[in-house]
């Protein structure tokens, strides 16, 4: 059986608080005052707007690309519809972040020399970059499950009405199939935003100093680890539920009448 | 950097299987504890008791909305704390995956229970069962069906989680093959042979529950 490590690597920061002997013998001091001192308010602020930042561009990425991804998916071209599996199975079942490792240390090398110096060399905020990229190809495929899903419960029949109509395909896509599937899929959605918002966490291992890099590094500085942990805490949960909340008033409006209540099903 | 390396791979086998070893132990804890906390935290959600399940809701929907990052740090500087002496990463690992799955297995459970038409449960009473009668022999067999893939699908899921484990360190499947990596300045192959042994192991066990979810809705 492999033992547990002893000596942790440090990540992201150089400093790990398990090797102050302090800081685990004994009483803790509680000081809560640190987090509104000052760099610490404002490391904790920006690395707020890193993690909103990240969280929406990689959610545009993931939306759009999920929604064309789960269409393809629902076509009646074998072609579409196989390279939209191959492209679900391959962003699913790999750890999202062993993709973000993939695209920030691996991707360079595989490419052409050129490209791979521009990445590594010009690339402005690569680290940013990757994690928005890597972060919305990901959830493009989790998006596409669900708009897959929300074409189907919209039904065969709404699309064979629609072609019998005269409609095209493309129009029946457009006009028909896709404003009911995403009617019906704002609850998932709703929850596949809030999983972006909280996997952009993951970009701190490429060094993005987002919200929960922020508040570890404001633990490491002050030793006030439990203070700082739970100012992220709120916040990541306080914005969930605000999320939450909104997007409750949003399905109300767009539930389809004469189904039930629970969206999506 | 050269052309793809096997020879690195090779030499780095046995370093990587003590990391799977260590990822396959987290896991199983992981899906051991977080089911069997599930199972407390959704029977409180189900049960008549205000406080109960108002207590399970809450933990459920605070646990839900924070990242596994985070907990993996609180958890990482809170238990040495609370325990008095260092345990070590894996240990406040192993609790950090077992109280954060526990919330998702138990809102699976939940709606794997709360599924089951009310009808099923009136006949159940009419034919003259009681009510735990009724709940072993009508609701749970129904619920357990209509939730096993998905539990199997988290249990997917939280073997894939495990390799966030790296943040504190603990070395793991991921965090193994990033070291050796490192080492022999071969991170290109290293990471390239985890994600592709992550994806065989999880895209079988996917088709495999896949496969298992049909054969039950077709009986």
């Amino acid at each position: 059986m492999g033992s547990p490590i002893k000596t942790p690597i440090a990540f992201p920061t150089e400093r790990t608080p398990l090797q102050r002997p302090e800081a685990k013998r004994m009483r803790y001091n509680w000081n809560w005052s640190v987090l509104f001192a000052d760099p610490y308010i404002g490391w904790i602020l920006t690395g707020l707007g890193w993690t909103v930042l990240v969280s929406l561009m990689a959610w545009i990425i993931g939306l759009a690309l999920g929604s064309v991804i789960g269409t393809m998916r629902t076509l009646p071209s074998p072609v579409a519809r196989a390279i939209g599996a191959t492209y679900v199975e391959i962003f699913r079942n790999v750890p999202l972040l062993v993709q973000i490792f993939l695209f920030y240390f691996v991707l360079p090398e595989l490419l052409p020399r050129d490209w791979g110096r521009w990445l590594k060399r010009d690339l402005p905020h690569p680290e940013f970059t990757m994690a928005v990229i890597s972060l919305g190809l990901y959830t493009a495929c989790r998006v596409a499950e669900q708009v897959r899903a929300g074409i189907g419960a919209a039904g065969r029949g709404q699309a064979s009405a629609g072609l019998a109509t005269g409609l095209t395909l493309t129009q029946v896509y457009r006009l028909i199939l896709l404003p009911l599937a995403f009617r019906l899929t704002v609850p998932a959605l709703t929850n596949e935003f809030l999983n972006v918002f909280k996997n952009s966490s993951l970009a701190l291992t490429i060094g993005v100093l987002e919200l929960t890099a922020r508040t570890r590094a404001v633990a490491d500085y002050t030793y006030q680890s439990i203070e700082a942990f739970a100012a992220a805490s709120l916040i990541y949960a306080s914005i969930s539920f605000l999320i939450a909340f909104l997007m409750r008033r949003v399905e109300a409006r767009a539930r389809l009448p004469g189904t039930l209540g629970t969206g999506a099903r | 950097m050269g052309a793809f390396d096997f020879k690195v791979i090779v030499n780095a086998l046995p370093l990587l299987w003590e990391g799977m070893q260590v990822t396959l132990l987290l896991t199983a804890l992981g899906i051991i504890g977080g089911l069997t906390l599930g199972v407390v935290l959704a029977v409180m959600r189900l049960s008549r008791s205000r406080v109960l399940g108002f207590i399970a809701g809450a933990y459920v929907d605070l646990l839900r909305s924070l990242p596994l990052v985070l907990l993996i740090f609180w958890f990482y500087f809170l238990v040495p704390i609370a325990v008095g002496h260092p345990v070590g990463g894996f240990y406040s690992a192993v609790i950090g995956f077992i109280l954060f799955e526990a919330a998702y297995f138990c809102e699976i459970i939940r709606s794997g229970i709360e599924g089951v038409r009310r009808g099923q449960v009136m006949a159940g009473l009419a034919s003259g069962l009681t009510q735990a009668q009724c709940m072993r022999l009508v609701v749970l067999p129904q619920a357990v069906r209509a939730m096993t893939p998905v539990l199997l699908m988290q249990s997917i899921n939280v073997f894939k989680s495990t390799s966030l484990v790296y943040v504190i360190g603990l070395r793991d499947f991921l965090t193994a093959a990033d070291l050796i990596g490192g080492r022999d300045n071969r991170l290109t192959e290293m990471y390239i042979l985890v994600a592709v042994v992550f994806f065989v192991i999880c895209w079988t066990a996917s088709q495999a529950v896949g496969l298992l979810e049909r054969r039950m809705s077709s009986r």
